[in-house]
């Protein structure tokens, strides 16, 4: 008989699940470092718990129900022609019901409270930092500090960030794990994320969207430090002998490189990151009046996405959702 | 002359891509000498290629699909092994171009050559079966979707050899796919394969919607059709809906590469968010065309073997209506990273989840019906058992994914890898399991080996926990999916144990083919010729196993549901001694191979732009079909002479064995 | 073969004949449901592009009401010639059916003609569907009609080889209702066509 070692297996198998689950613990998306990431670890244990309350009656009955009515079990009922019961038809329609509109309104909720576009609330001031995706290598613009830098972004601690995320290439997305919510980069449209760290320390950054054969190179360190520091920080770009233009320097760091180094730059031209998201927004005909004119401001995701929202219920087919011309 | 097309297009710099042409060579070669020396080829012509018996179809879908399945599983194990090496600054040994054809391969394989016509190739073999049909609606197409299907997974093949595949992941996200960022025929080999499959699988869909609601026998009501009927019409009913996206779609890129347009560029007007809007509109209903079959599947198989009437018929098939119409809401949650507002994101995440309670409720059904039967525990059942505890875990990390604030971090991780190989696997490769071994005795009159069939599944859901498992692990240290290397050499560990689950599921693919091998060998000591080897409960069992051609001698006649098990149950008395009558059945077609021929002719040449040869391929294809609709012999009778004497020697048979 | 013979022999039941008449035109209505998905694709995406015009022309500056009307007008009056022509072969009157197929044509043709000399006058312009998204969008979205209006065409030509050589019977009565379906469902395409893009076009 193999049957009883069957369902030791099969016993096994959910544990080592389980533990597996449970080893991911010390991990980055279970050992956050700021309020969003916390936000979100407490949604997935709270959503995972939840849907335990099915999971698990599903599993221990496949196990008990696979084994006690087994063919060669004739001490077990047998009603062949038994198909319905009002009751057992009610639980098993109501329970996961209930479960779902449980996380119906924590999803209402969490989408409103963790909106990616919606600012943190901090008494410390915002800082921006506008993010481009290029082949293959993140650039960080600082408009207030009027730094840029690649592949590596430094930011205060407990200091309220927007990164506002754009591509001067295909599509990427903007993903620091331990600190919570990634966002698409997109040409031609002005994406934002806002971000807070409560916790000193270096933190892996990444591309999640795979961007062509040098994705796996678009890595970068995202460094949590003091105010202080962070002023060294900014000092010690300032200080580099590089500077970055539009659209000369731009069109020179946006050829295509793999593993790029690290680089600072101590002077960007002003509307930088404007004039790049809007050169996508016209064609390349040089006679429109509307060409490479700083759009001003350029096209807020939050706006244009508002009045798109009412359009949710469309059919299948009318993928219009979202246009990133809507503010056009 | 040839267009893009020079030598420089052969990879025989690269030895993997050197070794798989020349094995292919060799065993095509060989295979072809073999049937020279066999004299096989009018055989294979007559009986097999130019055939409209769905029977036949749905076996040569099946053979193609595993065929396709060893190529894709390749593609799975070398990625696995690059993961495994790639760590902490290690190079691997898969430059990334090579490396992202694979993944693009791998994707593209596995769902439109090996999932699609598995589901394909079963409800050809059974659907019609069910119904007491003699055949589908229209024959000669069914003949042409296959063999669309089959040149283009040729097509797919020759990209191996000639030139390369597409390196943008498998459903090419513009503007990557552009001709801006993708100048090589990749692309363009990704879009005539799934054009040409993909008009192959909408006929499919419009024939077997119109086969299921107007060839139905007497007295089968909606209402009284097999689960399995019930879950083909609605995976049908979204081909139908769904696949033109996909068609218009495609077209629209290959516009937009052809002749400079500008759908999904970054400038000149161009939105790259419409063509993931678009892709996704088309691609979450196709997720559910692959399941809702498998659905099918295990109802048919848990009443079967629980000897027991399927729990909550009508629910079940209110649950698969629902699930279909559901499926065409939710398609904006591949995308909710894409800053959406919180209105947009939270409707689409509480509409996915709403598909989960038709779900959860169909996974009850099943467990009740196994309460208070008795359950043979056949390799069928296993997989039905282990799909229902595998699924049921995907199901929730698929709802967790559906959390939009949640997905904020497990999107585009392994976490999603995770998940839908556990709800596809799980579902789908668990399903076509269950559902080859289930009817495999009616296709060929034999039962598959069981102790190879048990193994085969031990193997492969041991394997895919060790496989998986540990992508989920990975995806909480913020892994991202389709990475050549990575710089965390901590995470190699975890790579490292998810190669050994694919290790083990290799092993469980080498246990199918073996249990081929064991079961051909012993056809006679598995064989069965009562037709009705499981004890079955709908129509396909009440006729010989292989059916002849024309299925039912006799157009059975159906009182209720699981009507051939009642009648069982009555005794087999009914209409046994009423006379045969001639019968009417559609002649086999040249057309359908010729003009898929002409198709992928007209896909290379558009690849390469060899303009000549794609002009003349469309006119082949035009000429041929006008060819075919001015033929009017299409049909015949057959005697009933002649069913006399096949029903005969079909006794005969019976009685020899008894 | 000796089963050849039997083949006229009307003795089998309605329902296991394949490719039958009716199965032959529901299917084939079927088919029209799904080629409805494509064009309802192409108008999401027109609708969505419709603003991106990349400095160039819009639907406003381009649009030639006059001669888009007289297309329409030619389209709108072969659904009727096709109708006629449909009562014709339910009146068994071969010669009839041929006639207006042949008007039919001829209509589809000046349709077609004007279609060709609008896409022809555009890229002349500059105004090529590579020009900008909109222009993108609406080459295809127009030209997939066209397109499917040249294959409606075709089968007309098809049908009129196929009525002088076989007349009506039961294998081509089916086709001329399958043609006569689509050739009215390309009719309300266009009508989609004519208001949403060009109407609207001219207004907005």
């Amino acid at each position: 008989m193999q049957q009883p070692s069957y369902w030791r297996r099969t016993g096994t198998l959910v544990l080592i699940a389980l533990c597996l689950l449970l080893a991911g613990c010390s991990s980055a998306l279970m050992d956050p470092k700021g309020v969003v990431g916390e936000t979100q670890r407490s949604l997935i244990l709270s959503s995972f718990g939840l849907m335990l309350i099915v999971v698990i009656p599903v599993i221990v009955m496949t196990i008990v129900f696979g084994w006690y009515y087994r063919r060669s079990n004739t001490m077990a009922e047998y009603l062949p022609d038994w198909a319905h019961s009002n009751w057992i038809e009610a639980i098993v329609w109501l329970v996961p019901v209930v479960i779902v509109a449980i996380l119906g309104v924590i999803t209402w909720k969490s989408s409103h409270d963790l909106d990616p576009h919606r600012a943190l609330e901090s008494d410390v001031a915002e800082l921006e930092i506008q993010v481009v995706a290029l082949d293959w290598k993140w650039l960080f613009i600082y408009p207030e500090q009027g730094i840029a830098t690649v592949n590596e972004v430094a930011f205060p601690v407990d200091t309220p960030v927007r990164f506002r995320v754009s591509s001067g290439s295909v599509m990427n997305s903007f993903f620091i794990p331990q600190l919570g919510s990634q966002i698409y980069a997109m040409a031609g449209m002005d994406n934002d994320v806002h971000l807070l760290a409560n916790e000193i320390g270096t933190y892996n950054g990444r591309s999640t969207n795979y961007s062509g054969a040098g994705f796996s190179g678009m890595v970068f360190d995202a460094h949590v430090t003091s105010d202080a520091d962070f002023d060294a920080w900014v000092a010690e770009v300032a200080q580099s002998p590089d500077t970055l233009t539009y659209p000369e320097g731009y069109s020179e760091l946006a050829e295509r490189s793999t593993f790029h180094p690290v680089e600072y730059f101590s002077d960007v031209t002003p509307e930088f990151y404007e004039r790049l998201v809007s050169s996508f927004h016209t064609g390349s005909d040089p006679d429109t009046d509307t060409q490479d004119a700083p759009r001003a401001p350029a096209v807020d995701s939050n706006e244009a996405y508002q009045t798109t929202d009412n359009q949710a219920d469309g059919e299948a087919e009318d993928g219009q959702t979202v246009s990133n011309e809507a503010g056009e | 002359m040839f267009g893009k097309l020079t030598l420089e297009a052969i990879p025989y710099h690269e030895p993997i891509l050197v070794i798989a042409g020349l094995v292919g060579i060799l065993g095509g070669a060989a295979l072809l000498g073999a049937l020279t020396y066999f004299r096989k080829w009018g055989w294979l012509w007559n009986e097999w290629f130019t055939s409209v018996d769905h029977k036949k179809l749905g076996i040569m879908y099946f053979i193609v699909a595993l065929i396709m399945l060893l190529r894709g599983f390749a593609d799975a194990l070398m990625m696995r092994v690059q993961q495994a090496i790639a760590a902490g600054g290690s190079a691997g040994i898969l430059p990334p171009d090579h490396y992202d054809q694979i993944f693009t391969a791998h994707g593209v394989i596995m769902i439109f050559f090996v999932a699609m016509p598995m589901v394909i190739g079963l409800m050809n073999l059974v659907v019609p079966l069910q119904i007491g049909a003699r055949d589908v609606a229209f024959p000669f197409l069914n003949n042409l979707s296959f063999w669309l299907f089959a040149v283009s997974a040729l097509l797919i093949n020759i990209s191996l050899f000639v030139g390369e595949f597409a390196t943008t992941g498998w459903l090419a996200y513009a503007p990557l796919s552009g001709i801006e960022y993708s100048p090589g025929v990749g692309v363009d080999y990704w879009i005539w394969a799934l054009q040409i499959s993909g008009i192959g699988t909408t006929l499919t869909g419009i024939n077997f919607f119109v086969t299921i609601l107007k060839m139905r026998t007497k007295g089968m009501t909606l209402f009284r059709m097999p689960i399995f009927t019930w879950t083909s019409l609605c995976a049908n009913v979204l081909i139908i809906a769904s696949f033109p996206i996909l068609t218009a779609t495609i077209a629209m890129l290959t516009l937009d590469r052809y002749l400079g347009m500008n759908f999904f560029t970054n400038d000149m007007g161009g939105n790259v968010m419409m063509y993931v809007n678009l892709i996704w509109a088309w691609g979450h209903p196709e997720v559910y065309i692959l399941i809702l079959p498998a659905f099918g599947v295990f109802s048919e198989v848990i009443a079967t073997f629980a000897r027991k009437r399927l729990f909550g018929y009508h629910t079940m098939v209110w649950a698969t209506i629902a699930i279909t119409v559901l499926s065409f809401i939710v398609w904006l949650h591949h995308f909710f990273t894409m800053g959406a507002g919180a209105n947009v994101n939270a409707f689409f995440g509480i509409m996915t989840m709403i598909i989960a309670i038709p779900t959860g409720v169909k996974v009850f059904n099943w467990l009740f019906t196994i309460f208070r039967g008795r359950l043979e525990l056949t390799s069928p059942v296993l997989w039905t058992l282990g799909f229902i505890i595998t699924f049921t875990i995907g199901g929730m990390t698929g709802v967790m994914l559906a959390l939009p604030a949640a997905n904020f971090v497990l999107h585009n991780s392994l976490f999603v890898i995770a998940h839908f190989h556990n709800v596809i696997v799980g579902g789908v490769v668990f399903g076509m399991m269950a559902g080859l071994t289930y009817w495999f005795p009616k296709a060929f009159g034999f039962k598959l080996d069981e102790k190879w069939g048990k193994r085969s599944f031990w193997c492969w859901i041991i394997g895919f926990y060790v496989a998986f498992m540990p992508l989920y692990v990975l995806s909480f240290y913020g892994a991202a999916r389709r990475m050549n290397s990575y710089p965390n050499a901590e995470w190699q560990p975890w790579f490292i144990v998810a190669l050994i689950g694919a290790l083990l599921i290799a092993a469980g693919i080498a246990c199918t083919l073996i249990q081929f091998y064991v079961s051909v060998r012993n056809r006679d000591k598995y064989a069965d010729v009562t037709g009705d080897p499981w004890d079955g409960r709908t129509l396909e069992w009440a006729t010989s196993s292989p059916p002849a051609f024309y299925n039912f001698a006799r157009l059975p006649v159906v009182g209720d549901i699981d009507s051939f098990w009642s009648q069982k149950q009555r005794g087999n008395e009914q209409l046994d001694d009423a006379p045969y009558t001639d019968i009417h059945m559609p002649r086999n077609t040249v057309a359908g191979p010729i003009i898929s021929v002409f198709a992928m002719i007209f896909g290379f040449a558009m690849v390469w732009h060899i303009w000549w040869l794609a002009g003349f391929s469309a006119i082949g294809m035009l000429v041929s079909f006008l060819m075919r609709v001015s033929n009017d012999d299409i049909d015949y009778y057959v005697p009933a002479a002649e069913v006399e004497r096949i029903e005969r020697a079909h006794q005969q048979r019976v009685e020899a064995q008894a | 073969m000796a089963t050849e013979s039997l083949h006229h022999d009307a003795h089998a039941d309605e329902h296991e004949h394949h490719d039958a008449g009716p199965t032959k035109v529901f299917g084939f209505w079927v088919y029209l449901m799904s080629d409805l998905v494509i064009f309802g694709t192409l108008f999401a995406t027109y609708a969505v592009l419709m603003k991106g015009t990349a400095g160039g022309p819009t639907g406003a500056d381009i649009f030639e009401l006059p001669l888009i009307l007289f297309g329409t007008f030619a389209l709108l009056i072969s659904s009727f010639t096709f109708g006629m022509g449909v009562l014709a072969m339910n009146a068994n009157r071969v010669g009839q059916v041929k006639m207006w197929l042949g008007i039919t044509f001829v209509l589809g043709l000046m349709f077609l003609g004007m279609e060709i000399y609008e896409f022809h006058h555009l890229i002349h312009e500059g105004f090529g569907p590579d020009r900008s998204a909109f222009l993108s969008a609406f080459f295809t979205l127009v030209g997939t009609h066209g397109l499917h209006v040249t294959f409606g065409m075709i089968w007309i030509l098809v049908m009129l080889v196929q009525l002088s050589t076989k007349g009506l019977n039961d294998k081509t009565r089916p086709r001329i209702l399958c043609l006569s379906l689509f050739w009215h469902f390309l009719d309300i395409v266009w009508i989609c066509v004519f208001s949403f893009v060009y109407l609207m076009g001219v207004l907005v």
